[in-house]
């Protein structure tokens, strides 16, 4: 029996149709648009303006704060402005644009070589880590130094490798570990160094077989790193999930993954970690999954951020007629897009096209008490309830019923039989909770 | 019979203990309260509809009968007329305030601002606001899923078939539950005004001219014609946006006429006479204008 998380869960279908495509390289666009918030946290600063020219890989805009990311060009160009450009959701958002001239790369960056990092102490590869302006690639997009700096107080005992990807028809993590697995070994390497531990974990889920066998061998030759399979069930590649799935230890409620002494990093991040260090390389693109039931040619391209998500859909055939919705992210809790115009940005893992037919919602019923949502919650809360007390705005009684720790999932959603939009409710109330309580502390 | 007897004895001497006890205690831990609440209470229209900022009318009773001057409180539901009951129950002067009622600033119509997507998700404005623009062009603009209609306890407002909630101005008490619930804040109470007349900019779109000219119609584009027109200096132009505050509007209209988008509303006057027409600017104009500001 393999391991997996003790509490909630479903099983979507997998639908995962571009596992067996090789990664393609995207051909880098005329133009591209780089949004200065790509991560949670301060917006990036602009350091250039109107007019200069930029190298591939050049700093363009530093962190604006503690909880922050360094924004680099991805593209050699001239800058064409520095202003607000609609977003995925069509809100204004502070960008760079840059129109391509070439691809002239900054020297440093060593495109092709291994640069020596044996030598490099801790620090160096935080702090590198940080001038790449490496974010949680998984989605969340966390600034990744400081996850690698966790509290005084706190003892990291491993690292768990997040190749679980357990979102259905996402297959970026999959490739990376198929097709890059030796620099996935050598980024682990580089983070048990950085965060000072000898023993790293990396959790797949039984349905990468494929990746499970390739890492295995070569994580054979290596201490400390083992290859541990999972059984198929989302959300296993929630923090906290997978956690419990790998080591068995469960992260108290408001707590972070440190404080069982394990700190959390997705296959995708590992990989920009490698760059950085070994190839002084900052984080200026990434591998997303073009996908959909009716898409003609559905794969992972290595694309430059910023790169409009259009010119993706181009490169995996154009969108197909009955395309009813473009979402960013998977189907369980990416976000539909209203601009396909919008930029690529670091936490971008996929772009899913929806038919007519799969995009056709359920007319919502009233809860029926069946309690499907309370067995699929994989935090152990009341969805039903939660949905209600958001509903009225109830929200001390929200907080004593723990919404904060929602990781909105969307199990609930996904399970409720009278087709109610549980998450939708939980996230109003989440934000008006956690916004409640962040007034009080002032 | 005895066990009759003594049965009613000893329960009316257990009675009148448990009185007199009863009688000591009222009395050594006795609340005072000030009899005026009641009365003022009782002059409400007791909705508790929480419109005064209180919770509830006893809430507003019991700050009325300790403020000394009344000010700063009003039962929007009671209006003027009940505000002054309560004055002359309390023996105090009350400032007349004018009446006031919801005024829905969008002119988003559908014929005005063309959808751009379709939303299937929660129908609630909160949860839309939070997830994306919403389905037409304009980021400032009505949702239109009727979060402010189910917060009104009065049945005063009402989605109409061009997608907008329409005020009932009959019903509508100007309690403020709707400005609450509109998550793009498009609601606002303002003065009734003589005869229930009112000008006001129904736009509140913060968005550069043409940026919001090209999501809707009829939107404020900031272009200030209607400030330069208003003798009153009612009319400010921030961010792109006009607002004309209503204690200084007088209610001449002539920003109405100056308006080049339509997007403020004269509300309630009678029809205008007719004027010598000035020749309507054509849209190829209007573009120009547009991209001059």
């Amino acid at each position: 029996m393999l391991k997996t998380f003790k509490i909630g869960g479903v099983h979507p279908p997998e639908n995962k149709l571009s596992a067996g495509e090789k990664i393609q390289v995207l051909p880098v666009p005329e133009q591209v648009v780089i949004l200065l918030n790509q991560h949670i946290g301060a917006p990036a600063t602009p350091i250039v303006k109107k007019g200069d020219t930029v190298k591939t890989g050049q700093l363009i805009a530093t962190a604006g704060g503690f909880v922050s990311a360094n924004i680099h060009s991805s593209v050699s160009g001239t800058v064409v402005a520095v202003d607000s450009v609609p977003d995925a959701a069509g809100l204004s958002k502070p960008a760079i644009t840059i129109k391509t001239e070439g691809d002239e790369w900054m020297p440093e960056i060593n495109r092709e070589g291994e640069a020596a990092w044996d030598t490099l102490s801790k620090e160096d590869i935080v702090k590198a880590i940080a001038a790449a302006g490496i974010v949680g690639m998984g989605g969340a997009t966390f600034p990744t130094q400081v996850k690698l700096t966790p509290p005084p107080g706190n003892k990291a005992e491993f690292l768990i490798v997040n190749g679980v990807e357990c979102e259905p028809y996402l297959t970026s993590d999959h490739r990376v570990m198929l097709e890059k697995g030796e620099q996935i070994i050598v980024g682990v390497q580089m983070l048990m160094k950085a965060i000072g531990v000898s023993k790293a974990v990396i959790g797949i889920e039984n349905n990468k077989k494929d990746a499970i066998a390739h890492l295995q061998q070569l994580a054979s030759t290596q201490t400390g790193i083992e290859v541990c399979p999972l059984q198929v069930k989302y959300p296993q590649g929630g923090e906290k999930q997978l956690i419990q799935a790998t080591t068995g230890r469960a992260v108290p409620s408001g707590a972070l993954p440190i404080a069982v002494g394990a700190i959390v990093q997705n296959i995708g991040t590992v990989l920009a970690v490698y760059e950085a260090v070994a190839k002084h390389k900052p984080l200026i693109e990434r591998i997303v999954t073009i996908t959909g039931k009716s898409v003609k040619h559905p794969g992972n391209y290595l694309c430059r951020i910023g790169t409009p998500v259009s010119k993706l859909i181009e490169a995996a055939g154009g969108m197909p007629e009955d395309t009813v919705k473009v979402i960013g992210g998977g189907p369980m809790m990416g976000r539909a897009m209203v601009n396909v115009d919008s930029p690529i940005t670091k936490g971008t893992s996929g772009i899913l096209l929806i038919n007519e037919k799969e995009g056709a919602r359920r007319p919502m019923r009233s809860c029926i008490r069946c309690g499907k949502c309370v067995s699929a919650c994989p935090m152990g809360l009341e969805p039903y309830l939660l949905a209600r007390l958001a509903m009225a705005n109830l929200l001390e009684r929200l907080e004593e019923e723990r919404v904060m720790d929602c990781i909105e999932c969307g199990s609930c959603s996904f399970t409720c039989p009278s087709a109610r939009p549980l998450l939708d409710y939980i996230r109003l109330g989440k934000g008006r909770t956690g916004a409640m309580i962040r007034n009080r502390k002032k | 019979m005895s066990t009759l007897v003594i049965t009613i004895i000893s329960l009316c001497a257990i009675g009148i203990v448990s009185a007199v006890i009863l009688y000591f205690v009222a009395q050594k831990f006795k609340v005072e309260e000030d009899p005026r609440i009641d009365i003022v209470e009782g002059l409400l229209p007791g909705a508790n509809c929480g419109g005064c900022g209180y919770p509830g009318c006893r809430g507003l009773a019991e700050a009325a009968v300790k403020s000394d001057t009344l000010d700063g409180i009003l039962c929007p539901v009671g209006g003027a007329a009940t505000m002054s009951k309560i004055a002359e129950a309390l023996g105090r002067e009350v400032s007349v305030q004018a009446p006031k009622i919801a005024v829905v600033r969008c002119n988003g119509t559908c014929d005005n601002r063309p959808r751009t997507n379709r939303y299937d998700g929660a129908q609630s404005c909160a949860i839309m606001h939070t997830l994306y623009i919403g389905e037409t062009g304009c980021a400032f603009g009505c949702l239109g899923c009727g979060d402010c209609v189910n917060a009104c306890q009065f049945d005063a407002i009402h989605m109409d078939e061009n997608g907008l909630p329409v005020v009932d101005e009959e019903k509508c008490v100007a309690c403020g539950a709707c400005v609450k619930a509109c998550p793009r804040g498009i609601i606002e109470l303002r003065n009734k005004g003589p005869k229930n007349r009112r000008v006001f900019v129904s736009c509140v779109s913060k968005d550069k001219g043409a940026v919001a000219r090209k999501a809707c119609k009829a939107a404020c584009i900031g272009c200030g014609k209607c400030a330069k027109e208003c003798q009153f200096g009612a009319i400010t132009v921030e961010n792109n946006l006009a607002y004309i505050d209503f204690n200084k509007c007088r209610l001449c209209r002539k920003c109405v006429s100056a308006c080049p988008t339509g997007a403020i509303h004269e509300v309630n006057f009678p029809p205008r006479k007719v004027e010598p027409e000035k020749a309507p600017s054509t849209p190829v104009e209007e573009e120009k204008k547009n991209e001059q500001l």
